[in-house]
């Protein structure tokens, strides 16, 4: 026995473990002492492409009986197998550990406790004071270990370990050391999708072991996808049909989740001609030519998840001569009463108009305005690139009765829809000092969705007029502003 | 007697229109009976067969860890939603598990407080409150919790949800899936895109998503405007301008179809309230019944309605001699208008229908595209006397045959759902058996066959000659067109006939509830204006004489509050103090009999008022200034 401080910390903090390099041969070193053959080969068949870490992961713990390295930090991306991974270890080789998802972490209370429940039993968690400090934490573990040593390490996973950073700031330095703490073999898993650089408090602490879970490739996408084939189906047609999926889709995302949905999604309408004799399983030509349009409209619709697999296969049921997709059209449709579209149009006028412009546009009769420095020169850069601004609520009723045809009485209803607007997200609230007397709001829709609604509500061609004026006035670029614009969102939905 | 038993009948009444109003519900949840369906089928199945491949979803429930996420795409009419909400609740209580909750925005602050509502609601449906909760839900999960029936959470009101706890309770949830199956339900009043703005892709791919949307608010106020105003059984009216008030707030102010309903239900009781012979505002035989006893007061008032009156004036002098002294003449008088008025609104209704299923294909629709707008233009006035029925008219006189045949047989089909109106549905058919049976006459075209001479002309011959042929050609019709033009002068006859305005029917005031000024004050209220009304005319509300004052004067008899906002109304944005106290001081020492010593601490006490009104607010800009808050200042 020894304690983990007595460790060589130094070279281990940089060194990240290369499998590939440190095992060539996966099935031939998948035989770790200690552990029961048949159970690691069975684990092995159960995580394809993942053999290598699987083996560095079970030759970094060790023997059950031994002490192990006292934290790990696991990272990689979404999807890449990390939890899955460890605890099919942790499950099929029946180790004591305890899996904790840190989100569910509201405090770290809540972390203690599934720790301690897991390890020692219900009743020894129960032993929590209601607010538990990590001291207290440190003592019944302790306490419990006293009772009963471990006789095989204990792992605690802690899943998305970043939400960690959240809490208590000396309760990952100190998660990161507990095996030197509790004086006990335990060992800390961190699983994260961000790097350990992101992590590190600046009063530094214990470095764990990094350990990276690399993307899958083409090729191991392939594998693993073909594994859920259909029963009705050879083995090899599910395989070709995952290879024809990844042609299309292997460019825009390699989230394995993702393409898991996508194959179950298509699979039935590459299925059609072969349940209607019109082709045979070996005419792959034939069926990737059936297939390939859908998959081409899939790339639209289904990466954003907004129609249900049944939906779906309903959708293409009806679509066979419609191309414009009902779905997408509802995107830009919101239904809104007739002055609630004003008023959302007036909050738009008055958070990417200058105030000063007001008098210009709104007033029939204002007065003259010298030409070459009616905006200053900052306000001459567009305001749809800085952002909505911030207006009190009397900016926008005065424009709102500028705006409206008809004469409106200042009802409740009126004001009751401005805070169902701000409940709706179109508009936000902002500033917290003055909520009474004088709220402040910014317009959070797009240029698209108000001229979208202008569209429908102005039967008066002054509106339309004014929005254009403004925005010509505002930003003599739109054009490329809105190619930005839909750039951005582009890359906001990736 | 009169006033007990409208009570009556106004309870009455406004017990049948809330049972009217739930068919508005019922297709509200006809959307969700597919949902409804959807659950059921995903239960039965992950019975049966978990881990096959038959749907995605299951697929997804044994590898991927999915949730089940239903969208309801509602509309923004947010009073609607509890309701429409409920009901669903119920539904799939009823049908599909016992474990649906449904959780508040306001409710969930954060994850914490969002998982003990959801797991206090659950333990209160397992009827367990002796067991101390427990705070995560997998604790449930150990307890004999009933394992195949899913937990179904309905957020309300999915945008007002703070993203960060929508997304991390869905991760939690997300984890138990395998334990305890969950169900999500949104309800989304924007588009269903507000998904992708709230939830992450790394959260929204652990849901399985379906999207439902609701009926449009529109679609529910037609169906709501045909059980209960466009109905003959329902005898209360609504008179034109009451109609487009209500409908005014409908569709300007909230859209919802509850408010609607529930302003028609205030115009009933306010009926039922303000005209005592609303007590013949009832079925058929009742309203006789009650004619034949009406008290000598009531029989003054019906000769004081002025559509009786209008009646009187179109008798003979024997008669309105009559009808004016002998009461028992009048009361059979009476009856038989009201049997008269009972008629009317049996062939209105049916007839109205038929008008508009003819002109609602018209291009540009002259009479309005929802027959709510045909009837409230039928109901105020003579409806053929406006020029949108002359060109509606016009219209359908160029009609093509077999428009024209599909459009009576529309008629036709609307008449003998009825049941009456047997002769017009007659004739309908008539018409439509001759269209049909008309051979196509190709030589009565009316194309002009004569040989044509090409000559020199000039222009005076030339316009002569052209408007000989417009003459020739307006004179020659084929048969098909005779016909025609017999059938849109049947529909006019029948536009005479039956859809005369209501307001000129004799005692339509029984029935019709016209007072749109009262109805629009209550309803549409501005807090604003009446604040303003109090502090600027003190003797509207008070009612006390020595406060009526010419327009423009500040008289020091009015409450302190209202001197005090008078004078800040001629102040600017910025208000000093000192000259407001001045001001005060100089109204007040107009009136001699007043103790000079509190009108300091009166005056403070008026100005803190002011403040809590909401008019002024200190500021730091100025010492011993207070900053307007109301518009006037700039």
């Amino acid at each position: 026995m020894f304690s983990s401080s007595s460790l060589p910390i130094q070279p281990l903090c940089i060194r990240i473990i290369q499998p590939s390099n440190l095992i060539k041969r996966m099935s031939v070193t998948l035989q770790c002492p200690g552990y029961p053959e048949d159970t690691l080969r069975s684990l092995a068949e159960r995580l394809p492409c993942r053999e290598t870490q699987l083996a560095t992961l079970l030759a970094l713990m060790g023997q059950p009986d031994q002490y192990s390295y006292p934290s790990v930090f696991i990272y990689g991306h979404r999807a890449t197998g990390k939890s899955h991974v460890v605890l099919s270890i942790m499950k099929d080789l029946e180790l004591p550990h305890a899996s904790v998802d840190c989100v569910e972490c509201v405090s770290s209370g809540l972390l203690f406790h599934q720790v301690l429940s897991a390890f020692f039993g219900p009743d020894a968690a129960a032993l929590l004071p209601r607010c538990p400090s990590l001291s207290d934490f440190v003592r019944l573990y302790k306490q419990m270990s006293s009772n009963s040593p471990a006789t095989q390490t204990r792992y605690i996973i802690l899943d998305r370990a970043e939400r960690m950073r959240d809490m208590d700031f000396s309760l990952l330095p100190a998660l990161l050391r507990l095996q030197e703490l509790v004086n006990d073999n335990v060992t800390v898993i961190l699983l994260s999708e961000i790097v350990w650089e992101k992590f590190r408090p600046n009063t530094g602490c214990f470095e764990p072991l990094l350990f990276h879970f690399p993307d899958y490739s083409k090729a191991e996408l392939v594998q693993i996808l073909s594994w859920d084939h259909h029963p009705s189906y050879t083995p090899e047609l599910y395989a070709s049909y995952i290879n024809i999926l990844l042609g299309v889709f292997f460019s825009v995302c390699r989230d394995l989740r993702e393409l898991r949905h996508l194959a179950v999604l298509n699979f039935s309408k590459f299925c059609e001609p072969l349940e209607k004799g019109e082709a045979k399983e070996s005419d792959i030509h034939k069926l990737w030519k059936n297939i390939e349009p859908h998959l081409q409209r899939a790339m639209q619709t289904v990466y954003l998840r907004e129609v249900s697999s049944v939906q779906w296969e309903q959708q293409q049921m009806d679509e066979k001569e419609a191309t414009t997709l009902r779905v997408l059209s509802a995107h830009a449709h919101i239904e809104l009463p007739y002055y609630s579209k004003f008023l959302l149009i007036a909050a738009y006028l008055a958070s990417f108009n200058p105030a000063r412009t007001d008098r210009r546009f709104f007033l029939k009769s204002h007065g003259k305005i010298r030409k070459t420095n009616f905006l200053k020169k900052h306000e001459k850069t567009s305001n749809h690139l800085l952002g909505p601004k911030p207006f009190p609520l009397d900016r926008l009723m005065a424009i709102f009765y500028s705006v409206v045809d008809s004469r409106v009485a200042p009802t409740a209803s009126v004001f009751s829809q401005i805070s169902s607007l701000v409940t709706l997200q179109l508009l936000s609230q902002v500033g917290h000092d003055d909520q009474l007397d004088s709220p402040k709001y910014k317009c959070s829709v797009s240029l698209d969705f108000i001229l979208a609604i202008s569209r429908c509500v102005c039967v008066c061609v002054r509106l339309l007029d004014l929005l254009a004026l403004s925005l010509v006035i505002q930003s003599q670029v739109v054009r490329q502003e809105r190619s930005l614009f839909t750039a951005v969102s582009n890359l906001h939905l990736l | 007697m009169g006033n007990c038993s409208n009570e009556h009948r106004g309870t009455s009444f406004s017990a049948s229109a809330a049972s009217l109003s739930n068919p508005l519900i019922c297709s509200s949840i006809n959307t969700f009976f597919f949902l409804d369906k959807y659950i059921f089928s995903q239960k039965s199945c992950d019975g049966k067969n978990i881990g096959t491949y038959s749907t995605a979803s299951l697929l997804a429930l044994s590898i991927i860890d999915l949730c089940e996420t239903f969208y309801c795409h509602l509309g923004v009419n947010v009073p609607d939603h509890a309701m429409t909400f409920r009901s669903l609740c119920n539904l799939l209580q009823d049908s599909v598990t016992p474990f649906v909750v449904s959780v508040h925005a306001k409710e969930c602050a954060g994850v914490y407080f969002c998982i003990s509502t959801l797991t206090i609601r659950i333990i209160g449906l397992l009827q367990k409150s002796t067991q101390v909760f427990p705070q995560r839900t997998e604790s449930l999960t150990n307890s004999d919790f009933p394992q195949s029936l899913p937990v179904v959470v309905i957020f309300k009101d999915f945008e007002a949800f703070n993203s960060q706890v929508l997304q991390d309770f869905i991760l939690i949830c997300s984890r138990y899936t395998q334990e305890l199956p969950f169900i999500f339900i949104f309800g989304i009043a924007t588009s269903p895109s507000a998904i992708q703005h709230r939830l992450p892709h790394s959260v929204s791919s652990l849901l399985c998503i379906e999207v439902f949307h609701s009926l449009s608010c529109t679609q529910h106020l037609a169906s709501v405007f045909d059980k209960l105003i466009l109905n003959s059984q329902f005898p209360f009216k609504l008179s034109s301008r009451v109609i487009q008030v209500l409908v005014g707030i409908f569709l300007y102010h909230d859209f919802s179809v509850q408010n609607f309903v529930k302003g028609l239900q205030f115009s009933m009781l306010e009926h039922f309230k303000s005209q005592p012979l609303s007590m013949l505002c009832c079925q058929k035989q009742e309203a006789l019944l009650s004619a034949k006893t009406l008290s000598k007061k009531n029989v003054e008032r019906i000769r004081h309605l002025p559509s009786f009156m209008r009646y009187v004036e179109t008798q003979e002098p024997q008669e309105q001699v009559r009808l004016l002294t002998n009461d028992e003449h009048v009361k059979e008088v009476c009856q038989k208008l009201l049997k008269n008025l009972h008629k009317y609104h049996k062939n209105y209704y049916p007839i109205l229908q038929c008008l508009h299923s003819l002109t609602s294909s018209l291009p540009k629709f002259p009479l309005g595209k929802h027959i709510r707008e045909l009837h409230v233009s039928c109901i105020e006035k003579n409806l053929w006397e406006t020029e949108e029925y002359d060109s509606a008219l016009q219209l359908l006189r160029i009609l093509a045959k077999d428009e024209l045949v599909a459009a009576l047989r529309k008629c036709a089909e609307i008449l003998k759902s009825t049941k009456i109106l047997q002769n017009v549905l007659q004739q309908l058919e008539d018409f439509i058996g001759r269209l049909e049976a008309l051979e196509e006459d190709s030589s009565g075209n009316g194309i002009i066959s004569g040989k044509m001479e090409y000559q020199k002309t000039d222009l005076f011959q030339l316009q002569k000659t052209l408007l000989e042929k417009e003459s020739r050609r307006t004179k020659r019709m084929n048969p098909f067109e005779v016909l025609r033009s017999q059938v849109i002068e049947f529909i006019d006859s029948l536009v005479r006939e039956y859809l005369t305005p209501a307001e000129l029917q004799p005692l339509n005031e029984v029935c019709y509830y016209s007072s749109s000024g009262v109805l629009r004050q209550r309803l549409n209220v501005t807090p604003r204006t009446s604040i303003q009304a109090a502090l600027s005319h003190p003797f509207y509300y008070l009612q006390n004489e020595s406060l009526k004052t010419d327009a423009g004067t500040i008289s020091s008899a009015a409450p302190d509050l209202c001197i005090v906002y008078k004078l800040h109304l001629e102040c600017g944005r910025l208000i000093n103090l000192y000259d407001w106290l001045e001001a005060f001081l100089t109204v007040m020492s107009a009136a001699e009999d007043q103790d000079t010593n509190s009108e300091d601490a009166r005056f403070i006490q008026a100005v803190s008022e002011m403040e809590f009104l909401g008019f002024i607010k200190s500021t730091k800009q100025k010492t011993d200034h207070v900053a307007r808050l109301t518009w006037g200042g700039c």
